[in-house]
Parts: structure tokens; sequence; C-alpha cells
């Protein structure tokens, strides 16, 4: 349950934090992409499930607050999230590789998608260009800033998952 | 009571590969809903208004505050020097003042000619602050702090600095979207003041990125549009209300089938630096009534 109350804390902020402060923060109009970096850290460590709901409601903010229809970002934030739950089995806590990678090739499927569906099917055609200007300064933001946000999401993480074994403790 | 109801252990829970299906389709259903029809999820739209625009509300509004206070300290240096310059300035500027007395006779009459913004003093309008943008980097959104208690709607336009910035395109108790028109996915049907000649002003982010907006389907038989023409929203649009400056023409380009031009307009509006709009409080099917 406390678990529960943390990760509707964490999306919360996230999508506020990614809103307001990050786009204050941008590089030459770019800015991170911290609802992907929890999206993916969740389904890493909690496994497929969690990760499919955290990308589901990511998504769903999303889509609300800025998306054309309701339910596109939502799916694509669900299936990165499934897809990084693949990865719970071989996920260690001290590792930071792991989720390095995982959310420099997530957020580039995120983008990489958006591009293709929101606007090379308008007839936006010159790749080089939205991948010089929007996909790789994104993803290099974003890994910057999973250096910082990652620690975090984990040890609140580490602290919520203690108090639920210490229920269960004999000591 | 049977055993089968006594595990407790044995909670309710569905495979992830069913979950992943469901919550698809849940999705494509949603897709489809709100692409097919008019439906605009107002529930949902006043649930997180409840729950997010707080927040962003807060946050900023201190970020705000912030920047103010570090602009302060930094003017505060520049001030100091600019003081001196300004001094010297003065002595050159007085003698460049007659001359330009003669000028202003000139140009008052020109100013009268040229009236365009009484058009739209008339609209009412509501001011309303910016507190959040678009989470990602492909589109050119943001949240206004005004929405339907304030007696904003949908399909209200929004304008800053003089000149269009967007419309309102989707709405909750105390937070409203604003689609911008340099959006990537945006069209919107404008006029040169000059020759009461039609054109379609289209969004492009490639654009963008050296702060011009493209605009195309100009026809001018007679060449008579030039680079530097007032550009504003036209009386065929349905959605905008006519007579709005959207920007100045700084390109013009024959098009290859030598019947359109197209190019690129200089915007009357800085998006990179809009923090205070104005919605004026009429959307153009009331004005028809």
């Amino acid at each position: 349950m406390k678990r529960n109350i943390i990760l509707f804390f964490v999306i919360l902020c996230g999508f506020v934090l990614q809103t307001t402060l990050f786009q204050a923060l941008n590089f030459g109009g770019i800015s991170p992409n911290i609802l992907i970096i929890i999206t993916v850290s969740y389904g890493f460590m909690y496994g497929k499930k969690c990760g499919m709901i955290v990308g589901f409601l990511c998504g769903m903010l999303m889509d609300i607050f800025y998306g054309n229809v309701l339910g596109f970002y939502a799916l694509v934030y669900l299936y990165i999230g499934a897809a990084n739950g693949v990865f719970h089995s071989i996920f260690y806590q001290d590792d930071i590789k792991l989720p390095l990678v995982l959310i420099l090739a997530s957020d580039f499927a995120y983008s990489f998608t958006c591009y293709v569906l929101l606007y090379l099917l308008r007839r936006r055609f010159d790749m080089i260009f939205y991948f010089k200007k929007i996909i790789i300064p994104e993803i290099v933001y974003t890994i910057f800033v999973t250096v910082f946000i990652y620690p975090c999401i984990l040890l609140l993480n580490r602290s919520a998952d203690d108090v639920e074994r210490g229920d269960n403790k004999v000591v | 009571m049977s055993p089968v109801i006594k595990r407790k252990k044995d909670k309710f829970s569905i495979p992830s590969k069913y979950m992943l299906l469901i919550l698809t389709c849940i999705c494509v259903a949603l897709m489809a809903v709100t692409f097919f029809t008019d439906y605009s999820a107002s529930p949902l739209n006043k649930l997180v208004g409840y729950v997010v625009v707080p927040f962003q509300n807060g946050v900023s509004r201190i970020g705000s505050w912030i920047s103010v206070r570090m602009d302060e300290l930094g003017e505060l240096r520049i001030v100091l020097q600019e003081n001196q310059e300004l001094k010297q300035q003065i002595d050159e500027l007085t003698v460049q003042n007659t001359q330009l007395q003669q000028d202003k006779y000139e140009l008052n009459y020109l100013r009268e000619l040229y009236k365009l913004d009484e058009q739209y003093s008339g609209y009412e309008k509501v001011g309303a602050r910016i507190i959040a943008r678009d989470s990602g980097n492909w589109f050119h959104a943001f949240t206004i702090n005004k929405g339907t208690d304030d007696g904003l709607a949908i399909d209200m336009n929004v304008i800053a600095d003089g000149g269009l910035v967007g419309r309102i395109v989707d709405i909750g108790s105390n937070w409203a979207k604003v689609d911008a028109v340099i959006n990537d996915n945006s069209n919107v049907s404008g006029m040169v003041l000059a020759s009461s000649d039609n054109l379609v002003v289209q969004g492009s982010l490639q654009l963008m990125a050296d702060g011009v907006i493209g605009f195309g389907q100009l026809n001018d038989s007679q060449n008579r549009v030039e680079v530097g023409d007032k550009v504003v929203t036209s009386n065929i649009s349905d959605k905008y209300l006519p007579s709005i400056l959207i920007g100045y023409i700084s390109e013009i380009d024959q098009d290859a089938n030598n019947i359109t031009k197209s190019g690129k307009i200089t915007p009357a509006v800085d998006f990179e630096h809009l923090e205070e709009v104005l919605v004026i409080l009429k959307t153009k099917q009331q004005i028809k009534d």
C-alpha cells in the first residue's frame, strides 16, 4: 500500500517537474524526459506488470494534458514499461549501467515512435534534421538527468521495501 | 464454507500478457473514441485539474519568483554601467532630437492610415499565466491557469504582445491547453493586410529553430505582396477572429507550380519567452450570431 502511494507521488512529481522546472531548464528548446526515466526504472525494478501500470499512468497524464487523442502516449509508454519488465531478472540494485542503457534505448524507442507516427506520416521526411535537433539532444539530456534522478527513485523504493519487509521480520 | 474461499493468500491476479492485452485494448478504444467523436474526456480533465494543476501553479510561481530575483541581481551591475554610457548618449541625442521632430509629423499621418490595433481592442479579454509547457519536445503547447470557471471555452483565441499565439484546444475547470500557431500540426488561414490575399500559415518544427513560421498557398498573380507585409488572420477562418496580427513576411518563394507562392513569416509574438497571455472571450461562432 505504502509503495503504491509513493509510486503515485513519484509519477505526479515527475510530471509536474517535467512540465515546469525542466521546461525552464531547457537547452535549446529541449527538455529531458522524466516520465520515461520513471517508467523504465519501475519496469525493471518490479517487473512487467508494475512497468505496464506506471507506463500507462504516465502516458495517460501526458495524453490528458498535451495529447491530441487520448491513449496514444499511454500506449507507447505502456509497451516501454512492459518491455523493460523483461529485464527484471538481471537487475541488481548496485549496478547503474543497466538502467542507463535501458533508459537510453527506451528514450530512443519513444522518440523514434513519436517521429514516425506524428511526423513521418505527415510527410516530414527530413529524418536527419529531427535526429540532430530533437532525438539525440533529448536522449543525451535525459541520460544526464538520469544520473541524478535514478538514485533518488532507488533510495525511495529501497526504504519503502524495507518498511514492508520489516513488518514480517522476526527479531 | 468451502476451502476455496478460505485461501486468502491466493490473491486474484491476471497474467501479465493478458494485462498488456487489456491495457492495449483500452488505449486503442480511447484513441478511437477521441479521434472519431468530439468527446474530450471532460471528467478526466476535471479530475487531473484538481490533482496536478495546483502543483504546477505553485512550482511555476516559485520558479518565476526566483528568476525575477536573479534577474534583479544581474541587472543591478549592468544598470550601473549603463548609466554612465547613457549620460554620454544624452548629449548626442539632443542633437538628433531636433531632427526627429520634423519626421514626427509625417509619422503621425502614416499611423492614422495604418491603424490596426483598434480593430481588436474592442474584444473583451482576460489575462492568464502560463504554468506549464508540453512535456514532450515534439509540439509547442502550454497550459494556462484559467479554465471554464473563469469563463473560458474551447476555440477561444489567445494573443500576446499584440499578436496571435494560438487557440484553446482542451479545457478543465481551472486550466486550459493552448496550441500555438508555430506547432508543427497547426494551419491557420491568414491574409496579407496590404493586398487582402489569402494564405495558409503552417507551423513547422524545422522552421521554429530559425524563429519563423512557414506559409503557403498564397495566390498572388500580380506580385503585389512584398517582404515586410503584415499578415493577419483572415475572415474566412472558422476558428480565429479576423484581423489578429500573426507576423510579417520575411521571405517569399514562387512554388514549382508557378501559381502559388510560399515563404516564411516572422511571428509578432516571442514564443520563447511567453509568460502571460490574453484570452479573447469570444469565439468566431459567437460573433456570427
